[in-house]
């Protein structure tokens, strides 16, 4: 038995005795996503599936040990992942900290940075969001105004920030600011505080589906410490465009569907629509719809399990994610187009319990926004023509 | 195991990248089409595909190959693909090595398949489309059988040495190696629009010995299955190939082609419109690996994963050719250019083996829809 063999039987008996039942069940709606954080709210055993991974580093598996990560190689990485996929065991926590702020911290952040945040993220103790587009800095992300006044040991940061996804239920902020005004890109600093912060405050953003997972944030005069500044003053463009290819990773994911159990697109549409005779779904038109959707999402799961072998040897394009991205998302948005044709009519109740206060409806309007947050499918378009295909600028 | 080539596979394909892109480039087809050469190939590239190894590249190698896998036969047929050469490989040296192997058949056609002696066609369709259905019939006669039935779409079944033919037997299908030259059996080769010869092959109570069957009497199922697995995947490959290519020559002509006083690459509509197509391209490379390496793997899941990759290398692929010939303009269309021979390349290797439409639906009924 190899060394991998070996890994692969401990972790199979280790999810076998601490994965509850209910975090076998398939992922149903946003409120089965354990994000953590101060004010959390867990389902039962939620809090206990997150600590029993977060205590052998698996919330984070490639992360290093000292900053509460498993310290896992790539291969063994893949095989918790199948393991876990095997018993269909959900996520033990996911969030912005652990997808996107992260790796940045990672790479750029100091020893005392990594040590104080990276373990609280591990352990789920921290929601993060992110404050990066603006009113005027959308697609022109660079283009961002919030300002950071210095003011010695600190700085001063005054402005707003808009689509800030969870500000309301997020502890701290990662944050892109304005350090001067000589340069665009050259001109912006990487900082992180506290929500809780004197000068803070949030406005949630009613959205199309009637939820709010987006806030506008104000900050008024909030002092931030130098020292929670990543990288250096003006330099926070290249933490940010670092991130953003984390964030398109991760956004990216939601291409493959949720959870590990079944298939709910077909199951949906078999339960409404029946099979004739021959076995076949009984609306031959969108039988071949989401059959054909069903041979792009599981290539396109072929490509996510390329792309992170790739990305974990150093063998993937840069630009690669600006293509997961691109692809992933409108995978997303296609099969929720499936999935409310398939259900027909039932699908479109707003409100009742059976519809489960109208979860498809939502969930189909959301997914709209995937080809918008975290660069439009145009700007990933725009980035795959110039940096991987070295088309030249207009 | 990573999904990307390794190191070994990686630099095979720069073996075989430089070996096809220097011995069989796309004006080697065109050189052969121009000619109406009646072989449908160069029997002298055959010879040294041999010479580089490549015709054993599945033969076991107690056999005599190299005792590689489908990663491997698909990392030569995605070079064909890209050169567009005219070759029996993926009939031959793929198809037919996984049908016959671990068969009474593999001692006497290994050693002729790895020298190059050999040209071995598959009898499967039998109407315009495919169908994976067998309606042809063996009948028991003395000690062996009589084939009757019509197949059609067979490459280089009018210059094979053996034809692997699928017929209906008394409890089952049985798959038979044929010698072309049987009495009552007659090859009918048509030039096809990518200019291959295909034949519609008709067997008049073609009679065959007992040996003649590969593997088992009605136990034809499971031989088939390894035949159209290998087939289908290998065809995946080449049709990665065929895209790239396509894909490739298309960018490097919106870097070059100037209207308005600009190379017209720099257009967003064109470079939207040329991303689009590269991602297209990377998911269906990707699902072909994934198929490829399940089928090396043994793993059952590979049944799947072969109708992915085909469908979703006819669909990109298909996609690839488009773009190509309408972001080349006028000059797209004229038989000098050369993206035209993809796009007719791309529609034939479409259709072999099942199109996309064939394939999606099989996966649905896999799934129970």
């Amino acid at each position: 038995m190899t060394d991998l063999d070996q890994f692969r039987a401990d972790t199979r008996q280790w999810l076998e005795g601490n994965c509850p039942p209910e975090m076998r069940q398939p992922v149903r709606s946003e409120k089965d996503v354990c994000w953590g954080g101060r004010r959390a709210v867990y389902q039962p055993g939620q809090k206990e599936w997150m600590d029993a991974m977060a205590s052998r580093g698996w919330t984070v598996p490639d992360w290093p040990t000292q900053y509460g990560g498993g310290g896992l190689s790539p291969a063994e990485a893949k095989v918790l992942k199948e393991e876990m996929a095997a018993i269909g065991a959900r996520n033990p926590l996911s969030s912005f900290g652990i997808s996107m702020l992260g790796p940045a911290l990672l790479k750029y952040g100091t020893e005392e940075q990594k040590l104080d945040h990276l373990p609280k993220i591990a352990r789920g103790e921290i929601r993060w969001c992110q404050g990066y587009s603006e009113p005027n800095a959308g697609s022109d992300l660079a283009g961002l105004a919030t300002s950071a006044e210095d003011a010695g040991d600190h700085y001063i940061v005054n402005g707003q920030k808009v689509w800030t996804s969870y500000a309301d239920k997020a502890d701290w902020i990662f944050c892109l600011v304005r350090t001067s005004k000589q340069s665009k890109q050259g001109g912006i600093s990487f900082v992180l505080f506290d929500m809780e912060s004197e000068g803070v405050s949030t406005r949630p953003i009613l959205l199309i589906s009637g939820y709010s997972p987006f806030c506008e944030t104000f900050f008024d005069n909030v002092k931030v410490p130098k020292a929670n500044r990543v990288h250096d003053e003006n330099k926070g463009w290249d933490v940010a465009k670092y991130l953003l290819g984390h964030e398109r990773e991760m956004i990216s994911g939601m291409g493959l569907g949720q959870g590990t159990g079944g298939n709910p697109l077909i199951e949906g549409a078999i339960a409404t629509i029946g099979l004739d005779e021959s076995g076949r779904l009984a609306d031959p038109m969108l039988r071949a719809a989401i059959a054909e959707f069903d041979v792009r999402a599981r290539a396109f799961s072929a490509m996510s399990e390329r792309f992170i072998d790739e990305l974990k040897a150093g063998r993937a394009h840069p630009a690669q994610p600006s293509m997961m991205k691109y692809v992933g998302t409108e995978l997303n948005k296609q099969r929720h187009e499936l999935v409310m044709a398939a259900g027909g009519s039932d699908a479109l109740e707003w409100e009742s319990e059976g519809s489960n206060g109208g979860a498809k409806a939502r969930a189909w309007l959301r997914t709209k926004a995937n080809s918008i947050e975290g660069g439009t499918s145009e700007i990933q378009l725009g980035i795959i023509a110039k940096r991987i295909l070295e088309l030249p600028g207009a | 195991m990573p999904l990307y080539l390794n190191d070994e596979q990686a630099m095979l394909r720069d073996t075989a990248r430089d070996f096809v892109g220097t011995e069989a480039p796309v004006g080697h087809l065109r050189a052969l089409r121009d000619a109406k050469d009646p072989t449908g190939f160069s029997r002298d590239l055959w010879r040294q595909f041999a010479e580089m190894g490549f015709t054993g590249i599945v033969v076991p190698e107690d056999q005599g190959g190299l005792g590689l896998g489908h990663v491997e036969a698909g990392v030569v047929m995605e070079e064909i693909g890209r050169n567009l050469s005219p070759s029996p490989f993926l009939t031959t040296a793929v198809a037919a090595v996984a049908g016959l192997k671990s068969t009474a058949h593999a001692d006497t056609w290994f050693p002729r398949i790895v020298a190059g002696d050999a040209v071995i066609a598959l009898a499967i369709d039998e109407s315009a489309k495919h169908t994976g259905r067998v309606e042809m019939t063996a009948e028991r006669s003395g000690n062996g059988f009589r084939l009757t039935g019509t197949k059609r779409f067979v490459h280089h079944a009018h210059v094979a040495d053996l034809i692997l033919v699928a017929a209906r037997t008394e409890n089952g299908e049985t798959v038979f190696a044929v010698d072309p030259k049987a009495a009552g059996l007659a090859a009918d080769p048509r030039r096809l629009a990518d200019a291959s010869l295909a034949s519609e092959v008709r067997f008049d109570g073609v009679a065959v010995d007992a040996d003649a069957v590969v593997g088992e009497v009605d136990g034809g199922r499971a031989v088939l299955n390894r035949i159209l697995g290998a087939a289908r995947t290998a065809a995946a490959a080449e049709l990665v190939g065929v895209g790239a290519g396509a894909m490739d020559m298309t960018t490097a002509y919106l870097k070059e082609r100037k209207q308005f006083g600009q190379v017209i690459g720099s257009f967003q509509a064109l470079q939207h419109r040329a991303a689009h197509l590269y991602s297209e391209m990377e998911v269906a490379r990707a699902a072909v690996l994934k198929a490829q390496q399940l089928l090396d793997a043994g793993d059952p899941r590979a049944a799947e994963a072969t109708m992915v990759a085909k469908a979703m290398t006819g669909l990109a692929t298909t996609l690839s050719v488009q773009e190509g010939i309408q972001m080349h303009g006028g000059i797209g269309m004229t038989d000098d250019y050369d993206i035209g021979f993809y796009m007719k390349r791309a529609r034939v290797l479409a259709e072999m083996f099942g199109d996309a439409g064939h394939h999606a639906d099989a996966l649905a009924r896999a799934n129970g829809y």
